[in-house]
C-alpha cells in the first residue's frame, strides 16, 4: 500500500450541538479515486472543507500531504484543486479572466498563468468562450470552467463536492470525461455523490456517509457483494397494493425490500424470480431486472433511499 | 399610439394593434403585489424614505440659516433659509423617489429577477405592469409628501394655505419623473449605464435653485437649469408654500403634462417592442 | 513509495506556499483592480465630475449667498471653508461604496471570498487586499478631488496636499468600520439602504460640513465629535487653510481616525475568519 496522501482519523466536526461529522477515518493513496457516498446532510461536504483546509476540525487527525491544515492551511491548499458544490466564479469577471486571477493566487507568474489558462479552456473546451461574461455560460460550462480553474495550479489532489449536480445528461457526460482523463494521468480525486451512478466507474473506493459516521468502506464491486446481491428485481403492483403483495414473497430471492412506489426483490436471478412470482399468480404492473447498485447497499446499510 | 409599428408584425397580432394588447385594465394586481412585497419585507426602509428630506431640512435649515440669514424667491420675497429650502427639498424627494422606483427598481425587477416575465405570462399586460408600478410610486410619494408637509407644519415653514395645494403638485412632479425615468429604463441594459442616470441627477439636484436662488449664476447656466425639469418642480412648491402664487405657475404645470405624455408615449412602445414583437 | 514520498510532498507544498503566503493581499488586489476596470469610466467621471459639481454649487453658488450676509468664518471665505469638507465627504462616499455592496457580495450573492480562501490564500489576506486595492482608488479619488481644488483656487496653505492623506484617512476609519459590519450580513433586507439613510447621510450634514459644528445646540455637536467625517474634515481644514485649532486637537483627530481603521480592520480580518472557515 504506497503512503496515503490523505489520512483521517476519529474526524469530528460539530456545530454548537449539532455534530455534523461524528469520527470519520478513511485514508486516501495517491493516484487513487476515492468518493464520499451518502445522502444530502451525511456530513460528505464538511469533510470536504475540512481536507480542503478551509474548515477547522473539532477534534480527530487529519493530515493531508503529511501536513496538518492547522497551521499549515496556504501549504496545504496550494496542491488542492476545489470543485465546490455550487459554483463560485466571478460573475463580475470574465471566462478567462476568471481563470488568469485565480492563477495569481497561487503565485504564479503572469505569463504562466496565461498559459496554463488557454490549455485549460481547450480541456474545458470553452476555447471560443474566453472572453464570454460568466453569466452568459450554461450550466455544464459554469461546472466545467469550475473545474478548470481548479487545476489551474496542476493540483495533486482534487476535491470535487457534488460534481454533476443539476447538469442535463450530455453535460454530465462530457464533465465525466474530462474526470477520467485526470486520473488516466493520476491525479488523486475525493469526490462526493449523494448518488453514485457513474461514479461508481469512477471510483477506486469509496466510503458510505451517513449521519456523519461511515457505514461501510471498499471498493464499489466488494460493497455490492457483501451488502448486496448480484441481480435486484423490481416490481410495481401499484402504491396501494405493494404492500400488501410483499407478504405474499415470502422464499422468493435473498431478500425483500418495500418502497413506497415498488418492491425490490434481491436475488441471484432475476429473471428465475419473476417467472416464480407471476406462477404464484401476481402480476406486476411492471418489472424490471438489473445488476445490484451502491444505491442498494446503501439502502441495506440505512434502510433508508438516498434519494428523496 | 394605435398605429401599427412594424409592417412585418402585423401578422403576429392581428387586430391586436392598439393599446389593448398592452393593457388588460388590471395595474391593481401589480400594486397590491408591490404593497405585499413592501409590507413583509423592507417596509421600514421604505418609511426611512422619510428621514432624509427632514434630515437635510434640519441641518441645513439650522446651521447654514444661521449663516445665511433670509433669502429673496424669484418672485421678490424675503423668507428664512429654512422656508426658502424646505419646498425645494419635498420636489427633489419626489424626483429622487419616483426616479428609484422608475429606474433601480424596475431594471431589477426586469434583468435580474425576471418579475415581469411571470407577471406577463398571466393575462397582464406589459402596461398593467407599467401603470401598476407608477400608481405604487406615486402612493409612496404621496406618504412622503405628506410627512414632509407636516413637519413643515410644526416648523411654521408654511406660509400660505396654499400649501395644501403642494400634496397635488409633488405627486404631479413624481409623475413626470417616474413615467420618463421608465420610458429612459425600458432602453437600458447594463447595471453601468444605469449608474449615469444617478449621475445626471447630482447635478439637477445641486443647481436647480435648491439650496440658493438661480440669480448667483451666469444667464447662460441658468438657462440650461431652466430647462432641466427640477427647477420647474421647485419654483411650483416653493411658490405654493411660501402662498407668492402667480399665472406663471402654469407653465411650469404644462412642463410637466408634456414630461407626463412624453414619458408615457416612449415607454408604451417600448414595451411592445420588447414583450409583443 | 515510502515516507519519502511524503515528505518531499510536505516540502513541495511549503514551497509553493512562500510566495501566497507573502504576497497573497497583492494578488486580492490585483482581482479587485480587474472588477473596478469593469467601471472605470464611472469611476472617472465621477472622480472629476462630482468634485466639480460640488465644488461649483456649494464654493461658487452657495459661497455667493454666505458671503453676500456678511459673515466669514474663521476669517476664510465659503470656498475655502466648504472645499475641504467637500474633499473629506468624497472620500466617505468613495469607501462606502467599495465597502458596502462589494463586500457583501464577495460574502453571498457573488462568493468570490469563499473560492479565493481554496486557494493559498487566508481570510486575513482577503481583508487586506480589499482594504489595499480600495486605498489605492482612494487615492486617486482624493488627488483628483485636490487638484481641482486648486483649479478653483480653495487652497490657500503651502501644505494643502496634507488634505488627501486626511481624506484618506477618513475614508478608511468609516469603510474599515463599515466593512466589518457588511461582513456580518446573511442577507440584504435594506440594511444597506439604512446604513446610507441613518449612518452616512446625517453624518454628512452634521460633522460641520457645510457650516461651523458650533452652529448647533451643544446636543446635537455629539454626532460631530463621534462622526470620521467630522475629524478628517478638520484635519483637512487644517491642511488647506491653517485652521486654527489647538494642537492637540489634531492630535485627536489623527488618533481618532487612525483607531477606528485599525478596529474596523482588525475586525473584520476576524469576522472573515470566522465566517470563511466554520
Amino acid at each position: 500500500m504506497p503512503e496515503p496522501v490523505i489520512v483521517a482519523r476519529d474526524l469530528v466536526k460539530t456545530y454548537g450541538e449539532l455534530s455534523a461529522v461524528d469520527g470519520i477515518s478513511f485514508e486516501v493513496a495517491a493516484g487513487e479515486s476515492f468518493g464520499l457516498l451518502g445522502p444530502n446532510g451525511a456530513g460528505k461536504s464538511t469533510t470536504m472543507r475540512m481536507v480542503g483546509a478551509v474548515s477547522t476540525r473539532t477534534s480527530g487527525e487529519l493530515s493531508i500531504l503529511g501536513l496538518d491544515p492547522d497551521g499549515s492551511g496556504p501549504e496545504i491548499r496550494s496542491q488542492l484543486g476545489v470543485v465546490p458544490q455550487a459554483d463560485n466564479l466571478d460573475t463580475e469577471l470574465r471566462v478567462r479572466e476568471n481563470l488568469l486571477v485565480y492563477g495569481r493566487y497561487f503565485g504564479l507568474p503572469r505569463r504562466q498563468v496565461a498559459a496554463r489558462a488557454d490549455e485549460l479552456l481547450a480541456f474545458a473546451q470553452l476555447e471560443d468562450k474566453g472572453k464570454a461574461k460568466v453569466d452568459a455560460l450554461s450550466g455544464g460550462m459554469k461546472r466545467r470552467l469550475t473545474i478548470a480553474r481548479a487545476l489551474i495550479n496542476d493540483p495533486r489532489i482534487l476535491l470535487l463536492d457534488e460534481p454533476t449536480t443539476g447538469l442535463d445528461p450530455q453535460a454530465r457526460h462530457v464533465l465525466w470525461d474530462r474526470l477520467f482523463r485526470l486520473k488516466e494521468q493520476g491525479t488523486t480525486l475525493l469526490l462526493t455523490r449523494h448518488y453514485m451512478d457513474e461514479a461508481e466507474q469512477l471510483c477506486d473506493r469509496l466510503v458510505v456517509v451517513d449521519k456523519g459516521v461511515i457505514m461501510a468502506e471498499g471498493t464499489p464491486a466488494e460493497l455490492i457483494r457483501r451488502y448486496s446481491t448480484r441481480e435486484v428485481l423490481e416490481v410495481r403492483f401499484g402504491s396501494d397494493r405493494n404492500a400488501a403483495v410483499a407478504e405474499q414473497l415470502h422464499g422468493i430471492g435473498e431478500r425483500v425490500e418495500v418502497l413506497p412506489d415498488r418492491i425490490l426483490v434481491y436475488t441471484d436471478s432475476g429473471e428465475a424470480d419473476l417467472v416464480r412470482i407471476t406462477e404464484a399468480g401476481l402480476r406486476p404492473v411492471t418489472s424490471l431486472v438489473r445488476r445490484s447498485s451502491l444505491e442498494d447497499v446503501f439502502l441495506r446499510l440505512t434502510g433508508r433511499s438516498l434519494i428523496e | 399610439m394605435s398605429a401599427p409599428v412594424r409592417q412585418e408584425s402585423l401578422s403576429s397580432a392581428p387586430g391586436r394593434r392598439g393599446v389593448g394588447s398592452l393593457y388588460a385594465g388590471n395595474a391593481r394586481s401589480v400594486m397590491l403585489r408591490g404593497w405585499e412585497a413592501t409590507r413583509s419585507t423592507n417596509w421600514l426602509v421604505i418609511l426611512s424614505g422619510l428621514f432624509e428630506p427632514v434630515f437635510y431640512l434640519l441641518a441645513l435649515g439650522v446651521g447654514l440659516g444661521a449663516l445665511v440669514g433670509r433669502v429673496t424667491t424669484t418672485t421678490g420675497e424675503q423668507v428664512s433659509y429654512a422656508a426658502f429650502i424646505a419646498p425645494a427639498l419635498l420636489a427633489v424627494a419626489a424626483m429622487n423617489g419616483a426616479v428609484y422606483d422608475s429606474t433601480w427598481n424596475v431594471f431589477f425587477k426586469m434583468r435580474f429577477a425576471r418579475l415581469y416575465e411571470g407577471m406577463l405570462s398571466t393575462s397582464l399586460g406589459p402596461l398593467d405592469v407599467a401603470t401598476g408600478e407608477i400608481l405604487l410610486a406615486l402612493a409612496r410619494g404621496a406618504l412622503y409628501a405628506i410627512g414632509f408637509l407636516i413637519v413643515m407644519q410644526v416648523l411654521g415653514l408654511n406660509l400660505s394655505w396654499w400649501a395644501l395645494l403642494a400634496l397635488p403638485a409633488v405627486l404631479m412632479i413624481a409623475f413626470g419623473f417616474a413615467s420618463v425615468g421608465m420610458a429612459v429604463t425600458s432602453y437600458m441594459k447594463t447595471f453601468q449605464q444605469m449608474d449615469w442616470i444617478t449621475f445626471l441627477m447630482l447635478p439637477m439636484f445641486l443647481f436647480s435653485a435648491t439650496f440658493y436662488p438661480l440669480s448667483v449664476y451666469p444667464e447662460w447656466i441658468q438657462h440650461v437649469i431652466q430647462a432641466l425639469p427640477l427647477w420647474h418642480g421647485v419654483e411650483i412648491v416653493r411658490a405654493l408654500t411660501t402662498g407668492a402664487v402667480d399665472v406663471g405657475i402654469l407653465w411650469h404645470g404644462l412642463y410637466y403634462a408634456v414630461m407626463i405624455v412624453l414619458g408615457l408615449v416612449f415607454t408604451t412602445r417600448r414595451l411592445r417592442v420588447l414583450f409583443l414583437d | 513509495m515510502s515516507a519519502l514520498e511524503t515528505r518531499t510532498d510536505a516540502q513541495a507544498a511549503i514551497a509553493a506556499a512562500t510566495r501566497p503566503r507573502r504576497w497573497g493581499f497583492w494578488y486580492v488586489a490585483e482581482h479587485r483592480f480587474r472588477v473596478m476596470r469593469s467601471y472605470t469610466g464611472t469611476v472617472v467621471v465621477a472622480g472629476i465630475g462630482s468634485p466639480v459639481l460640488y465644488l461649483y454649487a456649494l464654493g461658487v453658488g452657495l459661497a455667493t449667498i454666505v458671503d453676500a450676509s456678511g459673515t466669514t468664518i474663521g476669517g476664510v471665505s465659503y470656498l475655502v471653508f466648504v472645499a475641504p469638507a467637500l474633499l473629506a465627504s468624497a472620500g466617505i462616499t468613495a469607501a462606502t461604496e467599495e465597502f458596502s455592496y462589494p463586500v457583501f457580495l464577495g460574502y453571498k450573492w457573488n462568493p468570490t471570498f469563499t473560492g479565493i480562501h481554496s486557494s493559498p490564500i487566508t481570510p486575513h489576506q482577503i481583508v487586506d487586499g480589499v482594504i489595499v486595492s480600495v486605498v489605492v482608488r482612494l487615492t486617486v479619488n482624493m488627488v483628483l478631488f485636490y487638484l481641482l481644488m486648486l483649479v478653483f483656487g480653495a487652497v490657500p496653505s503651502a501644505t494643502g496636499f496634507l488634505a488627501i492623506l486626511a481624506g484618506l484617512l477618513g475614508g478608511l476609519a468609516f469603510g474599515t468600520m463599515l466593512m466589518s459590519y457588511t461582513s456580518t450580513l446573511e442577507d440584504d433586507t435594506g440594511q444597506i439602504a439604512m446604513v446610507m439613510r441613518f449612518i452616512v447621510l446625517p453624518m454628512t450634514l452634521f460633522s460641520g460640513t457645510f457650516f461651523p459644528l458650533a452652529q448647533f445646540p451643544l446636543w446635537l455637536q455629539w454626532i460631530g465629535w463621534i462622526s470620521p467625517l467630522w475629524h478628517s474634515t478638520e484635519l483637512a481644514r487644517v491642511a488647506t487653510y491653517g485652521y486654527a485649532e489647538p494642537v492637540w486637537l489634531t492630535a485627536v483627530h489623527v488618533l481618532v481616525l487612525v483607531g477606528l481603521a485599525v478596529f474596523g480592520w482588525v475586525l473584520s480580518r476576524r469576522i472573515a475568519v470566522r465566517r470563511l472557515e466554520k
